[in-house]
């Protein structure tokens, strides 16, 4: 074994070093299993739902999955890298409904993709920086409550805007396909998803500023000491979680070819679910996008089983309820097996 | 030793630091030279550990100034303090848990291309800074369990001995170290001594605030003694003089 700087006095004895050893790698194999746990119940899942009802892995149903999955898991990428800084954005879905009646009234007065595209994203990114410029600046001690805020505020705004229509029917062609069509089989939303994860990985794990989210999730006072511009990098998590919101509205409009002031309805508790399911910490500064991805996949394949075998849609919300709790739980696990690491490689003989 | 007679690298003249009622510091006076050991000294409340947050930018004096190689220089955040040379080992560390050991050496001050972006935009150049970090730590003796392992899973005088050795990476003047082996064992502590003592071989100015008497006289060229905001004492610490250098600190001079 490799050698350490730390050691105790007294330890020295060759049985105690194996035993160690022993323990420690038994702790490190447990942390990797933690680490692909989400990935690898998703597979099971699916195989165990596969074999319960045929139907579940027909490929029109796996499109099916996709294409109401799309929505949750482009948010939800956006919702990991405000979870990653130990921060929440609860207003994702209210600021998607926003986008979609922004978009809707430009339509009225363009039948252009392009600009009602520019609109929601826009509209998105907005309510995003508003809610981190609020956040930073306001000294809030929490995200919460300004997230909390701008939830209540733009559900109003669309409501506002949409001038009593529950609906407003209507996109441009362009949107409509990229929310409803396939290309070769496959929903055109599963692109998007893999554009905006891609660009997310890039960010989060080929960028300096992606490890800077990393650092001021991981230790907020220690990123202020080592000179990382901390504010920059919160305000930026919120408006690219907004982002995600005006995107997810271009799909969802997209698909259903309207625009609605109640669109998004609980999709911050979907998109936080996913989050935490697919194994990022609540606790910031741990996670990746997969995590987000599978455990946005996670929702939609659960929801879609469930459906499938005719279980009752209130059961469905339990269900979900009992794996965040699992997740969390996995999660204060996953830390104090650190911590016993941490023991034994003090404790562990040179 | 001859560095005393040379022009000191880190001066602070005539500090002065009040919080609100608190007058912390009351006008002190510090000078430290490259290739010597500076102990800092006094009971709590005495006044060390804010004179070393104003030499390391995280609080602004009131009064005075600091020069650097001579020159008054403005340290106005602890990024500006790094980029004057002065580097500083905090008590918590400052390290992340969630990052390796590698990751945090180079946090903040990232290897990145292409130049011309601004360094948020760049992209990192990971295998450069496992390199670099290795080689560092290879320098300096520090022997890690695992290299690409989160700092979390490692024992308190490892993450120590990296906290110090990311200082060693980036310092160029001053090395300033709170209560540095606060936390650890007997053999732990050795190690970090022993680091300390290499950053003195290399030609920095290191300030050490510690109680630890025995580490004082062992590794420490001279010591300043604090007390109630004033610099009551200033000599060479030695064991004939240890109950002198306690006596200062206290209060109770026979």
């Amino acid at each position: 074994m490799a050698n350490i700087v730390g050691e105790q006095p007294g330890t020295g004895s060759g049985a105690a070093a194996g035993q160690a050893t022993g323990g420690a790698t038994l702790v490190s194999w447990a942390l990797r299993l933690l680490g692909v746990g989400p990935l690898l119940i998703l597979i099971l899942l699916a195989a165990v739902i596969g074999l319960l009802t045929p139907d579940f892995l027909k490929p029109g149903n796996l499109g099916n999955i996709v294409a109401q999955t799309a929505v949750i898991a482009i948010v939800a990428v956006g919702q990991h890298l405000v979870i990653l800084t130990r921060g929440i954005d609860l207003s994702v879905g209210a600021n998607l409904a926003l986008a979609t009646v922004i978009g809707g009234l430009v339509f009225r007065q363009v039948d252009s993709a392009l600009l009602v595209m520019l609109a929601m994203i826009l509209s998105g990114a907005a309510v995003g920086a508003v809610n981190g410029i609020a956040y930073v600046f306001g000294r809030l001690p929490h995200p919460f409550i300004i997230t909390l805020a701008t939830l209540s505020i733009c559900r109003g705004l669309a409501l506002e805007f949409a001038v009593g229509h529950t609906t407003m029917r209507g996109m441009p062609e362009a949107i409509a396909a990229i929310g409803g069509s396939s290309t070769i089989g496959i929903p055109n939303s599963f692109f998007v998803v893999l554009g905006v994860a891609l660009l997310a990985l890039v960010m989060t794990k080929a960028m300096v500023w992606g490890r800077w989210i990393y650092a001021v999730g991981g230790q907020p006072e220690a990123a202020v000491q080592m000179g990382i511009p901390v504010k920059g990098v919160l305000i930026s998590t919120y408006i690219i979680s907004g982002l995600c919101a005006g995107i997810g509205a271009v799909v969802l409009a997209g698909r259903t070819e309207a625009s609605s002031p109640l669109y998004g309805n609980l999709l911050e508790l979907d998109t936080i679910a996913a989050v935490i399911i697919g194994g990022a910490s609540f606790l910031g500064g741990r996670g990746h996008i997969g995590h987000a991805l599978v455990g946005a996949v996670m929702i939609g394949v659960i929801r879609n089983a469930l459906n499938l075998l005719g279980v009752d849609v209130f059961f469905q919300m339990i269900a979900i309820g009992l794996i965040i709790v699992a997740a969390v739980e996995a999660d204060v696990l996953r830390n104090r097996l650190e911590a016993s690491a941490r023991v034994m490689q003090a404790a562990r003989a040179q | 030793m001859s560095a005393s007679a040379a022009k000191p690298v880190l001066a602070v003249r005539h500090a002065e630091k009040r919080f609100g009622a608190v007058h912390a510091l009351k006008g002190i006076d510090l000078e430290a030279h490259r290739g010597e050991v500076l102990a800092l000294l006094g009971d709590n409340g005495a006044g060390k550990s804010t004179l070393v947050k104003c030499i390391s930018g995280v609080h602004a004096l009131d009064q005075g100034e600091i020069l650097l190689d001579g020159d008054a220089v403005s340290i106005h955040s602890p990024a500006a303090a790094r980029r004057a040379g002065i580097e500083t080992v905090y008590q918590d560390l400052a390290l992340f848990d969630n990052l390796t050991p590698a990751q945090n050496f180079y946090c903040g001050r990232e290897i990145a291309f292409p130049a011309w972006l601004p360094q948020g935009l760049r992209l990192l150049s990971g295998r450069a800074m496992d390199r670099e970090a290795a080689a560092v730590l290879d320098r300096l003796k520090v022997k890690l369990p695992k290299f690409d392992a989160p700092v979390a899973l490692m024992s308190g005088g490892q993450r120590q001995a990296i906290a110090v050795a990311r200082a060693t990476v980036f310092a160029r003047k001053v090395v300033i170290l709170d209560e540095p082996t606060a936390a650890l064992g007997v053999r732990e502590s050795r190690k970090v001594l022993d680091l300390i003592g290499q950053l003195r071989a290399e030609g920095n100015a290191v300030i050490l605030i510690t109680h630890n008497m025995e580490h004082v006289i062992e590794l420490a060229d001279r010591a300043i003694v604090l007390r109630q905001g004033r610099k009551v004492g200033e000599l060479r610490p030695t064991r004939a003089n240890q109950q002198e250098l306690v006596s200062l600190i206290v209060g109770a001079e026979g």
